[in-house]
């Protein structure tokens, strides 16, 4: 089913702020055996110049995946979730995201095309900090599969 | 935020050392907790196949995380990643057997860019077979 193309060029409104927290990084960091200690040692962290740990730069994906999710399930977009799957992903880095940091994120649905019958969704998400200032933009493609001949 | 590569230690065409990660089923399930991805088709065979998929799949993402590691470690400063893409181009399938799947990444120098900067063009395979594609980071060297 062809998506709405009115959609393109939606921006949704900013998501409440999630606050990154230190045990969260380590967690994620030892879920993909990252050993460097910029994840987890204050002290390594300053060593190159950070404040505090940082997170790696996958990381944010929970973050503006959960605002896509808003975008995603619009009931009005009309959408097939079940049959999403994910075709690609960018990240344009300001900053590395770093612990305490409150977060928000601004989405907007960039293009919607339909090809062989998948629906293609581009969703552009803006991730800002709690002064405002920009730390990373997530661009993020995802593809509902055509449903299977019966 | 400085690397301990030099950007005029390096020249397009040098190569990253090149690493190959792990992943089973206990690696899945500990990624999505801790990603807050539960798509059960990473962890839950009879939901994978009945999706038409050939097994457990592991998450596009955990395989985008595993492959910038090629990247920070040789940069030594995960912050000095500028930009980082993929295309998921193959799924990384995770049977449930003693052994897993295996994820080779390698990478080299594509581009000399402005301000300290360089493009790395990353190659990542799993069974013989290309699971990302366009596969692209800018990383600030020192």
């Amino acid at each position: 089913m062809a998506l709405d193309q009115s959609f393109v060029g939606r921006t949704y409104p900013p998501t409440e702020p999630y606050e990154v927290g230190r045990e969260k990084i380590r967690e994620f960091a030892e879920a993909v055996g990252e050993a460097n200690p910029v994840y987890t040692d204050p002290e390594a962290a300053k060593a190159f110049g950070h404040p505090d740990v940082i997170a790696p730069p996958t990381f944010v994906f929970a973050i503006t995946y959960r605002a896509a999710g808003e975008v995603v399930q619009d009931p009005q977009l009309g959408l097939d979730f079940s049959r999403v799957v994910h075709g690609s992903q960018k990240f344009a880095y300001t900053r590395p995201v770093r612990v305490g940091d409150r977060l928000s994120v601004t989405s907007t649905i960039e293009g919607i095309k339909s090809l062989a019958g998948n629906d293609v969704l581009d969703i552009r998400g803006e991730v800002h900090d709690e002064a405002g200032e920009h730390v990373v933009t997530a661009w993020t493609k995802l593809v509902a599969r055509a449903a299977e001949e019966a | 935020m400085t690397a301990k590569i030099a950007y005029d230690d390096v020249e397009v065409g040098t190569e990253l050392p090149a690493q190959t990660f792990s992943v089973d089923r206990a690696t899945l399930v500990r990624y999505a907790g801790a990603s807050g991805d539960f798509n059960p088709i990473h962890w839950n065979e009879k939901f994978a196949k009945e999706v038409g998929l050939p097994d457990v799949i592991a998450h596009g993402m955990f395989t985008m995380a595993e492959a910038i590691r090629v990247v920070t470690d040789w940069t030594g400063d995960p912050g000095a990643v500028v930009e980082y893409g993929v295309r998921f181009t193959k799924p990384v399938v995770v049977p449930n057997d003693d052994k897993g799947a295996v994820i080779e990444v390698s990478g080299k120098v594509a581009a000399k860019l402005d301000d300290n900067t360089v493009r790395v063009d990353l190659t990542a395979t799993s069974e013989g077979e290309k699971v990302l594609g366009m596969s692209r980071a800018v990383v600030r060297l020192a």
